[in-house]
């Protein structure tokens, strides 16, 4: 007789679970206009210009339109606001069609004084969103503001010099010097048009700096009425649970297919992953390389995987003895067994015989010096370089951490390190915590070898090769002057065919000179349910990657 | 008894100074800076003290740290350096989560614990008692992340009863008036919303509640082994009173004495939130924050939120010891 209330409340339990999963499986059915996708972190604001993390980058492109776009899964740039445009002869102008007929989600119309307003927003920002935290790209591509808050790059330092409407639909940009890698930049969701009344009445700009001098905005632009032209706009924004954007009924384009495009932040990997399993998620990003084969054994699941876009190296700092001396660099380069490491990536890395990506024109497809793993090579280097076997390294590496390009730092500078000894080198391994410790030695040019990687910040041979070896840097500690300029000429030449032909040599050049042994050229993936079909990753994800082509359902 | 919460109220200023002061050294002590941190791979010496300008790093500490007491002291806890939001608006969105959070793992623990101590205790040296302990000592010893994700991959992955991740289902729409979502469906009298907001409660609170459950499980059992032998329960059973009387009126209170301890502290280890379960779960509480401020070396929000939970803390420590005299009034709270 005991037994009875427990069989009961056993019974209820299973009852009331079994309630629970059908409510479940009821949410998920009723979900075909609607995608549910993961991301590593909160969005930070929705105001574009004042953004550079992934989930920001992801939410705003959906919001906002720029002068140009690139075609989906790939860097090719394509129109988009405008339908042309065309440098001035001496390179410093650039003259910009604009599309017509196109309205903001607020219902303004988007024309050329709209597109000088955004830019001399953006050269004109007050003082506390000067800060790279917040305005990096135009830091990065542009450089000064009009009015510079102490310490920070004026006009004379800038690139941007004006911008002029002409009529209706054809705006200049006036530059300060010839530059081409600020197109590809242009393309970027950080250059999005914004409504000028939008701007105003919702005030983007006005906000109050507290005492520690952190930039607080106290209008709503950036975080309930952002307006722009793209396919979706704002629904609604609940802070560290989900953003949630619906069709913008003003869009331009092809209408979207979803009607609930909802953001969802979930920091931790696995937690996403399970999510995802579990049809909580339609979709997710940052999957770790060593899930992928989970996700694609499951039936329910598929994975597609970005282009190639980032660079893995093993960084040489010349200022540390004897990394001046060429053959020693050299040396380095054949004693690296880059095919032992590009096995540790799951096929989603290939070995990399120079610093750009072969998806990005300006990659060598010829001519780059071959330094095969050849350990007897490397050993006949270094004694020419008059050294004593083994010579004596410092390999660094960093821990708590794993990039696109560096999933297990631990072991791929356990490898490196393995195949170096074998090459008539003696390593001595040191590790920090990447967050902060181990960029901050880097960057300050503390350590003599080391891993590192780079991730594109736009689609530009510029923001590979300029960006580590156009001007000096303490992490690399060194001064090549020929370099410098050879890298900032081919940043100049407005001439795509030119430019790529500059870019191709300078590849040649770097990879001669052996400031950085690359190692590994690695992508990243997306892993969606099933029915999820037209999501197009491309090169520079999660940036680029339209859910206004996604469908959901058979 | 006022007397009591005035005077504890009252130690409140100095031990806020000593902990703003250590958080304060300790988080400077830390190696790297927030711009490093913000900057990621792109930091350039140019940029990194436009930032620390910026953010007023590069003033002497004492001006940075009169600053921070000047401001908390106005109750403005200062704007996250990575995510722009303030400390406040963070600390009223967070917090509740927390403690729903807490407050459901603590009744888990309580609900479960306490009966099976006591039938442990009653049955002591038994196959149960044995039994319980072997449990006890698996809920201890279990790491929570992996606790959290064997109960994900078997409630909502294999068997999908179950939410893995958030506070509601995502595909509502419900405003959240209070930020308590349990509250909030009573208020809104939706029930829809309130079996939405316990379903996901229900794997982050058990993996939480586990190791509670298991301490509340050992204290309860040890203090009704100890009541049970005592001269006035003998009394009570001599005067020929029910079995189930003597366990109610003289073991059982006589016994909560030193589980409400147990329990308060407890409560308050919760409520500073539970770094390892809000990951897991993507629980928007204070202690994934906390975690994710300390890697981004974000000063506003260590130096606001390690303050706001010190506060908590001491305040939940205050209810448990008022909550002695009501439990037991032979304590004197002087």
């Amino acid at each position: 007789m005991k037994a009875k209330p427990r069989n009961l409340a056993l019974a209820a339990l299973l009852a009331a679970l079994a309630l629970v999963g059908a409510s479940v499986a009821l949410a998920g059915a009723q979900a075909s206009k609607t995608i549910v996708f993961g991301t590593d972190a909160e969005v930070a604001l929705l105001d574009p210009a004042l953004v550079s993390d992934g989930p920001s980058l992801r939410a705003t492109d959906q919001i906002f339109n720029s002068l140009v776009g690139f075609r989906p899964g790939s860097t090719k740039l394509i129109p988009e606001l405008a339908l042309s445009w065309k440098p001035s002869t001496n390179g410093l102008s650039w003259t910009f069609k604009l599309r017509r007929g196109v309205k903001f989600s607020d219902g303004t119309a988007f024309n050329a004084a709209a597109v000088c307003t955004n830019f001399t927003r953006w050269f004109t920002f007050p003082g506390p969103l000067q800060n790279a935290s917040l305005s990096y790209y135009w830091n990065t591509v542009f450089l000064g503001f009009a009015k510079p808050a102490s310490g920070n790059p004026g006009p004379d330092k800038s690139l941007y010099k004006g911008c002029k409407a002409k009529g209706k639909y054809t705006v200049t940009i006036l530059l300060t010097r010839r530059s081409t890698s600020f197109l590809g930049a242009l393309a970027l969701p950080n250059f999005g048009i914004a409504s000028p009344a939008g701007l105003k009445k919702y005030q983007a700009d006005a906000g109050t700096v507290d005492a520690n001098g952190v930039f607080h905005p106290t209008g709503t632009f950036a975080t309930r009425n952002p307006v722009g032209t793209g396919p979706y706009k704002l629904k609604s924004w609940d802070v560290n649970s989900k953003l949630e954007l619906e069709p913008n009924g003003r869009y331009w384009g092809k209408k979207p297919t979803l009607t609930r495009v909802i953001f969802r932040p979930v920091g931790d990997t696995a937690a996403r992953l399970q999510a995802l399993q579990s049809g909580e998620l339609q979709g997710m990003d940052g999957v770790d390389p060593a899930d992928f084969a989970t996700v694609q054994r499951n039936s329910k699941l598929k994975l597609l995987k970005r282009p190639t876009f980032s660079v893995g190296y093993l960084g040489i700092n010349q200022a540390k003895a004897p990394m001046d001396k060429p053959l020693v660099r050299q040396a380095l380069a054949f004693g690296v067994d880059r095919a032992a490491v590009a096995g540790f990536y799951a096929g989603n890395g290939k070995v990399a015989n120079q610093f750009l990506p072969p998806a990005l024109f300006g990659h060598a497809p010829k001519g780059v010096p071959s330094y095969k793993y050849d350990p007897e090579k490397a050993k006949s280097l270094l004694r020419q370089a008059g050294l004593t076997l083994p010579v004596k390294v410092d390999l660094s590496y960093p821990t708590n951490v794993s990039r696109p390009y560096m999933p297990d730092p631990k072991r791929n500078a356990e490898a490196i390190g393995a195949s170096l000894e074998k090459s008539g080198f003696s390593v001595t391994f040191h590790s920090a915590p990447w967050r902060p410790t181990y960029r901050a030695e880097v960057q300050a040019g503390n350590y003599q070898l080391f891993l590192f990687g780079w991730i594109a910040d736009f689609p530009d041979p510029a923001n590979f090769l300029n960006v580590h070896f156009g001007s000096f840097s303490p992490q690399f500690g060194f001064r090549n002057q020929a370099l410098f300029t050879e890298l900032q000429n081919a940043d100049a030449e407005p001439n795509l065919v030119k430019r790529t032909a500059r870019y191709q040599k300078a590849s040649v050049d770097v990879m001669k000179y052996v400031p950085v042994v690359p190692y590994i050229w690695a992508g990243s993936g997306v892993a969606l349910d099933r029915n999820v079909t037209k999501y197009t990753p491309g090169p520079i994800g999660p940036v680029n990657e339209p859910f206004s082509i996604v469908q959901v359902g058979s | 008894m006022l007397r009591f919460v005035v005077r504890r109220l009252l130690l409140l200023v100095p031990i806020l100074l000593g902990v703003s002061l250590l958080v304060f050294v300790w988080i400077r002590a830390l190696p790297g800076s927030p711009a490093q941190s913000l900057l990621g791979e792109r930091a350039t010496p140019q940029l990194i003290k436009q930032v620390n300008h910026q953010y007023g790093l590069d003033r002497p500490v004492y001006e940075q740290y009169w600053k921070y007491v000047d401001q908390t002291a106005h109750f403005r806890l200062g704007t996250s350096i990575s995510s722009s939001r303030t400390v406040g608006f963070e600390i009223r969105n967070r917090f509740p989560a927390t403690v729903e959070l807490a407050i459901a793992a603590m009744l888990f623990a309580v609900a479960l614990g306490i009966p099976l101590g006591f039938l442990a205790a009653k049955r002591y040296g038994t196959a149960f008692d044995h039994g319980s302990l072997v449990v006890s000592l698996i809920g201890i010893s279990i790491p929570i992340f992996f606790l959290g994700l064997i109960l994900k991959y078997v409630f909502a992955v294999r068997l999908g009863w179950l939410p893995s991740i958030g506070r509601e289902d995502v595909l509502a729409e419900r405003d959240h008036p209070t930020n308590f979502y349990i509250l909030d469906a009573i208020i809104e009298r939706d029930p829809a919303a309130l079996w939405d907001a316990i379903r996901h409660l229900i794997l982050p609170a058990v993996a939480l509640g586990t190791i509670p459950l298991a301490i509340v499980t050992r204290i309860t059992r040890a203090s009704v082994l100890d009541v049970q032998n005592e001269d006035y329960v003998r009394t009570a059973r001599a005067k020929g009173l029910s079995p189930l009387v003597v366990d109610r009126r003289h073991v059982l209170r006589n016994a909560l004495l030193p589980i409400s301890t147990i329990i308060g502290l407890q409560t308050g280890l919760l409520l500073s939130g539970a770094v390892l379960t809000e990951t897991i779960f993507a629980w928007p509480g204070v202690g994934s924050w906390l975690a994710e401020a300390i890697f981004n070396r974000d000063y506003p929000v260590l130096q606001g939120g390690i303050l706001f939970l010190a506060v908590v803390f001491v305040l939940v420590n205050l209810v448990v010891d008022i909550s002695y005299a009501i439990i037991n009034p032979r304590i004197r709270l002087s």
